[in-house]
């Protein structure tokens, strides 16, 4: 079929669509509805997931410990795969709809199609959530083999990895009829284009699971008899770590969003922000490394150029978008007027707007915990000081939480209003919920840091080792630091517990957004429509220069910082 | 805007004088970084070996046992573990195995020891405490690492890879006694 017929087939110019009163875009009733069932469903297992979190946290605060050894290992597994997989995945799936169709004002391609992957998603997470409550699947997220689950967990990852993949395939078909039908003049926004890197890191993700998921099922229904372990985990990892930085490319597009739509703000320069995403796609993929450095079998060159990715240059995307996105804002508030000092423009943001007060902390977390401890832990012999120490959940809480989920629940609060189409309830627990939560995972992040660094094992039901043969004491300070992530644990939980408070009541019980409510309250920083892009040559950002110094400078201090740690332990060879 | 479709020749655009510093100071501390780890392995006294082999646990296991019977020294702990005592510069075997670490092994300070780890099952996880050193234990591989003990006192080996619902119970010991 020749691409006008198939372009003639595909085309229904009929379909329905609104015009959206905040910004103009043209909103597919198909898309809107797709976007709403993924965001609820998200919505949905986070709560579940969140809940399953706060119970070990509290299990793994000595004082406390409230479950007993089984559950709290099935309560881990389950955590991990509601937010780790469910909540974040669903969640992409509505930002890859949104990134494509609505900023796009095109049609969705093959709805159908897209409602197929919402159901197997939906399928196969619960029957790897019911894998795991039945309890015989207590595996962890990572589900090393030779230990086996039931079968229906591999198959129910499986079926929701498939679910994700027709989701990406339909991202990919809207962008070709978007430019085939011309819905848009130059080059897609910078929004889709990190949306495409999502996509793209995400097929090859998917395509990784595949490759190890489907043996282990087979496996564990006995067609295959053995798994290698270095090669499950090699495996295993480009699925595993690279969906972490599909999180990356879709929360740092997410930023840009936020910054778009609540300031005006447009990027410092298009090349220099879409390098950065091309940085992602050609070399995030190489981080599997990073749960290799402690194995058996696997020589140090592999190592040494895989964990850093190459060198270091998915890190360098990141330290640029550190630098543009602050440096974007700077430029906005500064065109606002807000000109006074070098901080004039920070202190002035909108800190009462959940979104931007949400998407600034996550930027910074991600960046100062998330970032610096993700290099210091991938460093090889580094490693060594915190391979399964609690220091890896506290890295990772600081990517995926501090920064991933944190920045998806920031663009709720324009989700909500803009495809939603209602207002916020309690807009005081609103305003605070960023807060409450972010300043909750940090503490998450930084206390199993701190335990980690002294030696902490991570999934560890009693560090007071009461029924060993051999009993070791880990230093008080690590008992201090699992009390204080306990603490931290339950303010996040309240901080999650009113995200899910506002956003499904307000889905439920918010008064409709009207022409009146969009006069009244709007959304969308005015006087955007004016800047298309470009370099801000003209304009000096002196914040921006301060804060990318601050971080370099913790960034330098605490790598060295780590070194000097390695260089105290026993040597070996 | 990031929001909306860019026209024009964008790539062409210049660059603002901050974001070129900014991006070569990150590349080069990125060579940094990257140097870092191989300056280690010529001048660094902490790298992980890369000698292992494949092994059956099986052969694994008589190695250990052919070790133990030569060198024990004495018993430790309610279950009667093992504590051998190898010469210093021999090879040296740990079994990891739902949910011990056997045996218990005696060093002597500044002296390196050839270590054997490997599984009897399922993957563990090597956590020596509290001087903290961390290495992934395999069935089916043997990592054979040189190890330097440079102080003296009762180490443990927590294992810090989640292996079943015992996981948390399993705890070596590691002795290092003043050289004799």
């Amino acid at each position: 079929m020749s691409v006008g017929a198939l372009e003639g087939a595909l085309a229904r110019p009929e379909e329905k669509y609104r015009i959206c009163g905040d910004t103009g875009l043209r909103v597919y009733a198909k898309a809107e509805t797709l976007i709403k069932v993924n965001a609820v469903a998200a919505v949905v297992f986070l709560a579940v997931g969140g809940l399953f979190g706060l119970l070990v946290a509290l299990t793994r605060w000595p004082a406390v410990h409230i479950l007993p050894a089984e559950w709290f290992y099935t309560a881990l597994t389950a955590h991990g795969a509601a937010v780790l997989l469910f909540w974040i995945i669903f969640f992409e799936m509505a930002i890859l709809y949104f990134a494509s169709a609505i900023l796009l004002n095109c049609r969705l391609a093959a709805p159908k199609f897209a409602w197929l992957g919402f159901i197997l998603m939906i399928v196969g997470s619960l029957m790897a959530t019911v894998a795991v409550l039945q309890g015989e699947s207590s595996v962890m997220f990572t589900s090393y083999v030779p230990m086996k689950a039931a079968p229906h967990f591999y198959l129910g990852i499986i079926l929701f990895a498939v679910g994700a993949l027709l989701g990406c395939m339909v991202f990919f078909g809207t962008l070709v009829i978007a430019k085939e039908e011309k819905t848009y003049e130059g080059s897609v926004p910078l929004v889709t284009f990190g949306a495409i890197t999502a996509a793209i890191i995400a097929v090859f993700t998917i395509a990784s699971g595949a490759i190890i998921l489907v043996p282990t099922f087979l496996w564990s229904i006995g067609y295959i008899s053995h798994i290698d372990t270095v090669m499950y985990k090699l495996v295993w990892w480009a699925m595993g770590h690279s969906s972490q930085q599909i999180n990356v490319s879709a929360h740092v597009a997410v930023w840009y969003a936020i910054a778009a739509l609540v300031l005006g703000a447009k990027p410092l320069s298009e090349k220099v922000s879409r390098t950065a995403f091309l940085l992602y796609i050609l070399f995030l993929q190489l981080a599997s490394a990073h749960h290799l450095l402690a194995e058996p079998g696997i020589s140090s060159e592999w190592k040494v150029f895989n964990t850093s990715y190459a060198i270091y240059l998915a890190v360098l995307g990141s330290m640029i978008h550190g630098m543009s996105l602050p440096g974007a804002i700077e430029a906005a508030q500064r065109r606002r007027g807000f000109n006074k000092g070098v901080f004039g423009w920070l202190r002035q943001a909108p800190w009462g707007n959940p979104a931007f007060s949400g998407m600034f902390m996550s930027l910074v977390m991600f960046g100062f915990l998330g970032g610096i401890s993700g290099v210091v832990l991938g460093t090889e012999q580094i490693n060594l000081l915190m391979h399964n120490t609690l220091y890896v959940p506290g890295h990772f809480h600081a990517t995926v939480v501090a920064g991933t989920t944190l920045a998806f629940m920031a663009v709720t609060y324009l989700v909500v209003p803009l495809i939603f189409r209602r207002e916020l309830i309690l807009p005081a627990v609103a305003r605070w919920q960023p807060y409450i939560f972010g300043i909750g995972v940090a503490g998450i992040s930084l206390f199993m840091m701190g335990a980690g660094t002294l030696g902490v094992s991570r999934r560890h039901w009693d560090i007071t080792f009461s029924d060993s043969v051999f009993t070791f004491d880990y230093p008080g300070t690590a008992f201090l630091m699992m009390g204080l992530n306990g603490i931290s644990a339950v303010l996040a939980a309240v901080g999650g517990l009113m995200y899910v408070v506002v956003v499904v009541g307000s889905i439920l019980f918010g008064k409709v957004r009207d022409e009146a409510a969009i006069k009244a309250n709007p959304i969308v920083a005015p006087g955007n429509a004016v800047s298309t892009y470009g370099g801000e040559g003209t304009l000096k950002l002196p914040g921006t220069i301060v804060l990318v110094t601050v971080f370099f400078l913790a960034f330098v201090l605490y790598y060295f910082i780590n070194w000097k740690f390695l260089s105290e332990v026993w040597p070996l060879s | 805007m990031a929001i909306h479709a860019v026209k024009g020749n964008w790539w062409n655009e210049p660059l603002h004088r901050m974001e070129v510093i900014w991006i070569s100071i990150a590349f080069v501390w990125g060579l940094v970084m990257f140097s870092a780890m191989i300056y280690w392995h010529i001048e660094g006294k902490q790298n992980l070996s890369n000698e292992a082999y494949r092994i059956d646990p099986e052969v694994f296991a008589a190695h250990t046992e052919a070790m133990v019977e030569k060198y024990t020294i004495g018993e430790e702990g309610d279950t009667g573990v093992p504590i051998v005592q190898p010469p210093p510069g021999s090879d040296v075997y740990l079994i990891a195995r739902l949910w011990e670490w056997w045996p218990v092994l005696q060093f002597e300070k500044d002296q390196s020891y050839r270590l054997h780890l490997s599984s009897m099952d399922w993957q563990h996880g090597f956590s020596l405490q509290p001087t903290n050193i961390n290495i992934q234990v395999h069935p089916d591989y043997e990592l054979v690492l040189t190890l330097t003990p440079n102080e003296a006192g009762e180490f443990f080996v927590v294992c810090n890879e989640f292996c079943g619902v015992g996981h948390h119970t399993m705890v070596g010991k590691i002795r290092v006694i003043d050289k004799q």
